[in-house]
């Protein structure tokens, strides 16, 4: 029987490629937006992820997510150092600041201010010159985005593109000169500002005077030492806030969650999407079961089983469900690859692939379902009707 | 004469926009074994309503119908299913071929169903195709054979897991004389055996003489059953 249900379902290649064109859309959609919602929320806490050394994050208990920086006085740096456990601790700087472009412009950039002497916190991948390099004077280091894009220079000849920053070249931050010794890939970040790493001490010179300019403490807890216990050491000496990396990863992701449109605008085009795609589909599988029905009506009379029918329908729902599915995927990564090198947030963990795997499971069910009932109501009499 | 059929007080009703039609009227009918029955009336006297009760797809609202001794609408669904796969052929007027399948993949259907392995069912769909004279049109889809091709088939797909009962819905209304002259020699030679039934409903005259007995019907009840010349000359 299952190569009969075959052959019913791709006889007529224009119904079969509809139904299949009908999943893959919905797969398609169920996939990349949820991708881009993913990719996009991912950014909200990349920073987080691509300083990876430390162990712990220590903060203002105040601070709700990675750029609600609520500086600390520096002798919170000493306290922390002096806790039991704590391997080393050591400072980072990040604020806002405006750079003075070559054309008068302004550009607020991400500054980043590392420990001057350990440059702990620093960019993972460096393009050209190295990190190391901060150490000379003035040295800043830029993210390749920030030196193509918005920090890029105007052309002398009228008309032309900008031209990317290059080492050797200078920034004017707070009315101090920054030269560009080392361009850095870095991942990239929600409000995509350009990133500007230098050393922690430079930072404080390029911020606004404030009495308190330590945004975090970064730490590294002895070997063998829970972080979990850390935690709760530092928190009950100093008052301060500490979370591991992932801790504050979804402090930050549940921050923007609570407290932002994204995840209802997402929300709703994903379930318009699953909407539209169920609709488009089922309507397209069903379509195609009354099509037929006479066929089944003529295999009800010559004693086909309700269950054998059922087999035969669930067959075709799972392979049209399985061909859409994979096709639609497969659109959705090659969109993700295309768009990799652009500003377009895009991630695909395997869980949006089960979960848009158990959108089309369920789009089928349903289509299957209704197609089922419709032939199980069958009598098998109408074969005998013109 | 051994009873294929023996259909005793059928009653069918069927209410079509609120009113009740009564389709079947007290029908009896009996038809023997080796036989060639035909049923004939104009149209909505209740010929197909009778063919599909004694084809077991459809329930009378009362009344007994025995096929082969077997109470049918005693059997419980799954034993219906099984009984029907096993012992009636059909034979529609439009083929109801199933368009996707060639000739064939379509005769072997009936085989398949009652669970027959799919090289075995089609080794015997060709046999039986051959017997049509199809031998050359075997891998042909419905769409790519003639009307009385189509009909071969279809009459090949009856009669594949030879069954005792074999119905046919105006077999010859679609077909040119000389086709439908074939297509009856056919199932006259081939379907009719000493321990099968054929029953026909037919409008078409030319093929009355085909027939061992017509039953004529009109609103609901059998007027007239008659003994064609041909049978009483057999």
């Amino acid at each position: 029987m299952n190569h009969i249900a075959l052959k019913m379902l791709m006889g007529d290649k224009g119904k079969y490629l509809g139904i299949i064109m009908g999943l893959t859309f919905a797969s398609l959609i169920m996939t990349q937006q949820p991708a881009i919602f993913v990719g996009l929320m991912a950014r909200t806490y990349s920073f987080i992820s691509d300083v990876a050394l430390p162990d712990i994050w220590v903060m203002d208990s105040k601070v709700q997510f990675i750029d609600d920086i609520k500086p600390m006085q520096e002798t919170e740096l000493y306290r922390v150092r002096g806790i039991s456990g704590v391997d080393w601790a050591m400072p980072m700087y990040k604020g806002l600041l405006k750079v003075r472009l070559a054309d008068g412009a302004f550009q607020t950039c991400n500054v980043i201010g590392l420990d001057d002497a350990t440059l702990i916190g620093g960019p993972a991948t460096m393009l050209t010159g190295t990190l190391a390099d901060l150490r000379q004077s003035d040295a800043v280091i830029v993210d390749i985005e920030g030196a193509k894009d918005k920090l890029s220079k105007p052309s002398p000849i009228l008309g032309q593109k900008n031209i990317p920053l290059q080492l050797g070249d200078s920034l004017e931050l707070n009315d101090h000169r920054g030269i560009i010794v080392g361009i850095a890939k870095v991942t990239r970040t929600f409000q995509s500002q350009p990133v500007i790493y230098t050393t922690y001490s430079r930072a404080k010179t390029y911020a606004p005077r404030e009495r308190r300019l330590l945004s975090f403490i970064l730490v590294k807890a002895k070997p063998n030492q829970d972080p979990y216990q850390l935690i709760a050491r530092i928190k009950a000496t100093t008052g301060l806030a500490a979370y591991t990396q992932q801790g504050f990863k979804e402090l930050t992701y549940n921050y923007f969650m609570k407290n932002t449109g994204i995840p209802i605008n997402f929300g709703i085009t994903i379930s318009l999407g699953f909407i539209i795609g169920t609709a488009i589909a089922g309507q397209t599988f069903y379509n195609f079961t009354l099509e037929n029905i006479r066929q089944f009506g003529v295999l009800k009379a010559m004693g086909a089983s309700n269950a054998q029918l059922l087999k035969m329908i669930l067959l075709q729902a799972v392979l049209v469900g399985s061909i859409g599915y994979g096709l639609g995927v497969g659109l959705a990564a090659l969109f993700g690859f295309a768009m990799r090198h652009s500003i377009m947030a895009f991630k695909l963990p395997w869980q949006l692939l089960v979960f848009s795997g158990v959108g089309v499971g369920f789009i089928c069910i349903i289509a299957a379902l209704i197609s089922i009932l419709k032939v199980i109501r069958l009598e098998p009499a109408i074969v005998f009707k013109n | 004469m051994n009873s294929a059929i023996s259909c005793q007080n059928i009653i069918k009703t069927y209410s079509t926009d609120g009113q009740l039609v009564t389709a079947l009227n007290g029908i009896n009918i009996e038809i023997g074994l080796g036989e060639l029955m035909m049923l004939v009336g104009p149209s909505g006297c209740g010929k197909t309503t009778l063919i599909s009760i004694i084809a077991g797809i459809l329930n009378q609202d009362s009344g007994q119908c025995l096929l082969f001794g077997e109470n049918f609408q005693a059997l419980t669904n799954t034993q219906q299913l099984r009984f029907r796969a096993h012992n009636i052929g059909f034979v529609f007027q439009a083929y109801n071929l199933l368009p996707a399948l060639n000739a064939i993949e379509n005769v072997s259907v009936p085989l398949i169903i009652t669970g027959t392995k799919r090289a075995v069912a089609e080794q015997k769909a060709k046999e039986i195709l051959e017997q049509m004279g199809l031998s050359d049109r075997m891998k042909a889809l419905p769409a790519q054979l003639s009307g009385g091709q189509q009909q071969r088939v279809a009459i090949a797909r009856a009669l594949v897991h030879s069954p005792r009962l074999i119905v046919c819905d105006e077999p010859t209304s679609a077909l040119d004389h000389k086709s439908g002259h074939i297509i009856m020699s056919l199932l006259k030679s081939i379907a009719l055996q000493h321990d099968r039934a054929l029953v026909i409903v037919t409008h078409d005259a030319r093929i009355f003489g085909f027939a061992d007995r017509i039953a004529e019907m009109d609103d609901g009840h059998i007027i007239k059953i008659s003994t064609t010349a041909s049978a009483e000359a057999n």
